[in-house]
């Protein structure tokens, strides 16, 4: 006798709706057709375009202007990436703090962690190395 | 009668209310109270296909994103290393990397358009969503070859200097995502064409459309932390 909830997900027909009743959303996935839901996942998608354009078009704009602070131009750039890394995380993936998709939200956390903790902690310690150490040429100098 | 929610037992649903794990880690959320209580909340078995293999496959997208930022991680490092040779402001031509840009960012709202159209079973628009995110991540590709072919050619290949091996080695590893990329979209195509919108190939696509969205977050780090901090690098 099969599973009264359908343990073989190929030959029970609900076990493709069954997270629609209530479980877990995927990033990414498209809304159930219904009305209006095409009308409203275009504007989501023409929104999320129209954003990450603009956040292109800053980011090129601020490499030559002299608006912002010389130095403070990287850091600009920086802040404009992370921006339009989430428009296509919230516009195109879809991905909400809504309760079906703490699930995507929380694993994005930890690889959102790990890549910080991978870049920043290199480029800290690194930079550290290179100031503590004595510079090339007084090295060469110091051979006998 | 009035049960404070922190004295039920873990899974169980409050009356009326929602359930006392909304996150309901990987399982299904229809089981009844009864189950729940018995068995937690692993009641009603193991989540539906769709939901592992999307899960999955979100959890090694983000492994991937942990592989890119390391190679970030070894081009943020090697940057200023250049063995005498050429540095970014002498290399890079940026009206090559907004084209780039742009071609990419409209490949990634095709394959949008894509999934609304598999969404609604409609074939046609599948396939022509398809073949115009398939044209422009091409377009992609032929600029950025075309600009290795560049950069190698004035004699500023990998091998010149850590800068340049590092500036290769991501960039390069992100175009050859995007040619694997464009490989499973044809299959994409014919399975659709071939097979129709069958569960397991609506699955494959769903995976697609998270690598090729995933693919452009990517870029959108390339072109901003090499290519445009680079121009303001000494």
């Amino acid at each position: 006798m099969s599973s009264p909830h359908g343990l073989d997900a190929t030959s029970d027909p609900r076990s493709d709706v069954g997270s629609s009743v209530g479980a877990d959303r995927l990033p990414g996935e498209p809304a159930e057709a219904g009305p209006g839901v095409l009308a409203s996942e275009l504007r989501s998608y023409l929104l999320g375009l129209a954003l990450a354009l603009l956040l292109t078009g800053a980011a090129f704009w601020a490499l030559h202007t002299h608006l912002i602070y010389g130095p403070g131009i990287m850091m600009a750039i920086v802040v404009l990436a992370v921006a339009q890394m989430g428009v296509h995380l919230v516009f195109f993936l879809h991905l909400t703090s809504a309760p079906d998709n703490i699930n995507n939200t929380l694993a994005l956390a930890f690889g959102v962690l790990m890549a910080g903790l991978l870049i920043f902690g290199s480029v800290w310690v690194m930079n550290h190395l290179n100031h503590n150490m004595l510079p090339m040429q007084e090295l060469i100098r110091m051979q006998p | 009668m009035s049960t404070s929610t922190d004295a039920l037992p873990p899974g169980a649903l409050p009356q009326g209310g929602r359930p006392v794990d909304p996150s309901h880690l990987g399982h299904r959320n229809d089981a009844t109270a009864a189950e729940r209580e018995y068995t937690g909340a692993g009641a009603g078995g193991p989540a539906p296909k769709r939901i592992v293999v999307g899960y999955g496959f979100w959890i090694f997208i983000l492994s991937d994103v942990i592989l890119f930022a390391t190679l970030f991680a070894t081009y943020a490092v090697l940057a200023g290393n250049r063995a005498g040779g050429p540095g970014p402001h002498a290399l890079f031509d940026l009206r090559n990397t907004a084209e780039e840009t742009v071609l990419l960012l409209f490949s990634s709202f095709a394959c949008g358009m894509a999934s609304l159209a598999v969404a609604r079973r409609n074939l046609l628009w599948t396939q022509v969503t398809l073949l115009i995110t398939g044209l422009l991540g091409a377009g992609f590709l032929v600029l950025e070859s075309g600009e290795f072919a560049r950069m190698v050619s004035r004699g500023a290949g990998p091998t010149h200097s850590a800068f340049l091996s590092a500036f290769f080695t991501l960039v390069g590893c992100h175009g050859l995502h995007v040619t694997a990329g464009l490989l499973w979209l044809g299959t994409m195509m014919a399975q659709f064409w071939a097979k129709g919108f069958r569960q397991n190939i609506r699955h494959r696509f769903l995976c697609f459309t998270l690598f090729w969205h995933a693919l452009d977050i990517i870029w959108v780090g390339i072109f901003s932390l090499v290519y445009l901090i680079g121009e303001v690098l000494p």
